[in-house]
């Protein structure tokens, strides 16, 4: 591996981390939308703090990125407020206005440098070694690691010092003012720093990506945890994996790293979806289908119970006898009574069924608590 | 000293009021219930009292004092339904959130305090519940949680906004018993309610509530037929026992 190509994975990895982190806060107040709204909307603050400084690499594309994030969410909030416009339809209101203005800005007056709106939209992973860091004339890697590193590692510190108060915030924000922790700071805050890791992350990856990066490992990792700090672990985790991944296979297949990145992203959000151990759509049917089976054996148990030494009990405690009486099919018939016997609830003595004491138990237990 | 004193407390949405000039008076060791019809402005009193909203005129003092001072003394129990049950989170974290406050800025809930919330769980029968995702709680388990959060703050005052919102038998009658309990150790409630008929039971003292002040009191003196009928208007059976 060349040391082009570990930059490379390196820069993916640490901007995978640094949307991952503020990007739970997002999916969990239900605002998955608003990284798509401030990505996009950071393109004017960019294009401005390009012109104040006339360089692409300036700290202070990151603050004009990030004023024109939170700007977004002032916007968005204030429109809401007037109760004329709902939220989804003022998010996307303010962001493409603000895009557009962006784009206008750049076809007008910046036509001739490297900010393209293609660049803003996608990025562009396999340039980022090109763009290096130089401070006294020594190499120090490639700025694009430092931009998001820095960021992410504010995202980082703001979230394990605060970590108590943005929980409280995010699950009840009046409970959380009225103990005196000022809610609407700590969120402007995280929009914040949600805004900078867009601006720090688009030059690598683009605005489309640094959502699939906030949303999706934060969604899956919803899926496998009940818990909201390994939510956050995991959500990082998985996005840093999916990186990479997407690297190797942007590498095989010749394609665009970014968009093999968010394919991966995808890829995950499919797999946890159906495999996940409680909340998996496999796991939902296999509780479904046990449940299936346990009441009927439960209805077979209490059948057995009500006929057995009865007069008729010879006729009704048959295998062929539920058939025609439970009208269930042949194969179900037998799969309900394999079971109740592999579980020791009865015993067969040729086509008779007979209930063993922990089957009369049952269904004692199932017609008391029913 | 009273625990709740409101003076002239008018709360506006834009220019239109939605409480007009309320004056309440409540004494300490009281249960109260706020009673009114929908849009009376029920929760927004209990939100003005806590600083959640801002009057467009008048006084509010807790013990004396304005919120902000006493705020660590006020323990608030909002509605059910504010809040997202699917958040990943556990029984026993929702209950160590109502110490956060007297733990402060950054520092986390440690041994202690984790006692302490066991030891309230333990009150409001939910022990065996301390580990479970609150997604899995049905309604009533998830009143005695919130119930549990503002318990374990040990404070003077308790604003609750429908604390019996949607439980069943058992659990009101455990939540009385509570709310009972608080009164005799000299702790003031002042909890939102929607059934009449249970009003003189669980309750010392009841607000009429409709935008205005309709009266406030003892049980016996002011849940009156008549003060019914003005609260409510005419859209009121009055079902009431036979004297």
């Amino acid at each position: 591996m060349s040391t082009f190509q570990l930059e490379i994975q390196l820069v993916a990895a640490v901007v995978a981390a640094a949307c991952a982190l503020p990007g739970t806060f997002l999916v969990l107040r239900r605002m998955a939308m608003m990284s798509d709204a401030i990505s996009h909307a950071i393109l004017p603050g960019i294009v401005v703090g390009f012109f104040l400084t006339g360089n692409l690499s300036s700290p202070l594309l990151i603050l004009g990125g990030a004023t024109a994030g939170l700007l977004t969410v002032v916007l968005v909030e204030w429109i809401r407020k007037t109760n004329r416009v709902r939220e989804d339809a003022a998010i996307g209101l303010v962001f493409s206005s603000l895009f557009a203005v962006g784009v206008i800005l750049i076809a007008r007056f910046a036509r001739d440098i490297h900010l393209d709106t293609d660049a803003v939209l996608l990025g562009e992973l396999a340039f980022v070694p090109f763009n290096r860091l130089i401070l006294a004339g020594r190499d120090l890697g490639p700025q694009a690691l430092y931009a998001t590193g820095v960021v992410g590692i504010l995202s980082l510190g703001f979230i394990l010092l605060f970590y108590k108060e943005l929980k409280l915030a995010t699950f009840d924000s009046a409970l959380c003012a009225t103990l005196g922790f000022l809610p609407g700071i700590l969120h402007y805050t995280l929009m914040g720093l949600i805004s900078m890791t867009a601006v720090a992350a688009f030059d690598a990856v683009g605005s489309i990506l640094v959502v699939a990066l906030m949303v999706g490992p934060p969604v899956s990792a919803y899926l496998i945890t009940n818990r909201f700090g390994y939510m956050i672990l995991y959500s990082v985790a998985l996005a840093m994996t999916a990186s990479i991944a997407g690297y190797w296979i942007a590498h095989l297949l010749d394609a665009s790293i970014a968009g093999c990145m968010a394919v991966m992203v995808g890829v995950q959000f499919s797999v946890l979806f159906c495999t996940a151990p409680e909340q998996g759509v496999l796991a939902a049917w296999k509780r479904r289908r046990h449940q299936k089976w346990q009441f009927a054996i439960k209805m077979l148990v209490i059948h057995l119970l009500q006929h057995e030494a009865t007069p008729e009990a010879d006729r009704e405690c048959r295998m062929d006898h539920l058939q025609d009486h439970m009208a269930w099919e042949e194969a179900f018939a037998e799969g309900v009574v394999s079971r109740a016997v592999s579980q020791n609830l009865l015993h067969t003595v040729g086509e008779y069924l007979e209930l063993t004491a922990a089957g009369r138990e049952l269904a004692r237990e199932a017609i008391i608590h029913t | 000293m009273n625990a709740v004193e409101v003076r002239d407390l008018t709360v506006a949405y834009r220019e239109s009021p939605v409480l007009w000039d309320i004056d309440l008076d409540v004494a300490p060791g009281v249960l109260m219930a706020i009673v009114g019809p929908n849009g009376a402005g029920k929760t927004t009193l209990i939100k003005a009292i806590l600083g959640l909203m801002k009057p467009a005129a008048g006084q509010i003092r807790i013990l004396g004092k304005p919120y902000r001072r006493v705020a660590s003394l006020v323990g608030y129990v909002p509605q059910r339904g504010t809040v997202d049950w699917d958040f990943p989170t556990s029984v026993l974290d929702v209950v160590l959130m109502g110490l956060y406050g007297r733990i402060g800025w950054v520092r986390r809930p440690g041994r202690n305090e984790r006692r302490e919330a066991m030891e309230v769980l333990e009150k409001v029968g939910m022990t065996g519940f301390a580990h479970r995702q609150i997604r899995q709680l049905s309604g009533g388990q998830q009143q005695r949680v919130f119930l549990a959060r503002a318990l374990v703050q040990d404070a003077r005052v308790y604003l609750m906004d429908e604390p019996l919102q949607g439980v069943d038998a058992t659990t009101e009658r455990a939540i009385i018993d509570i709310l009972h309990s608080l009164r005799s150790s000299g702790k003031t409630v002042l909890a939102v309610h929607h059934d009449l008929q249970t009003v003189s039971s669980y309750f010392d003292e009841v607000l009429l509530l409709n935008v205005r002040r309709i009266a406030s009191g003892p049980v016996s003196k002011v849940f009156t037929d008549t003060n019914l009928r003005l609260t409510y208007g005419g859209r009121i059976a009055i079902i009431k026992d036979a004297p």
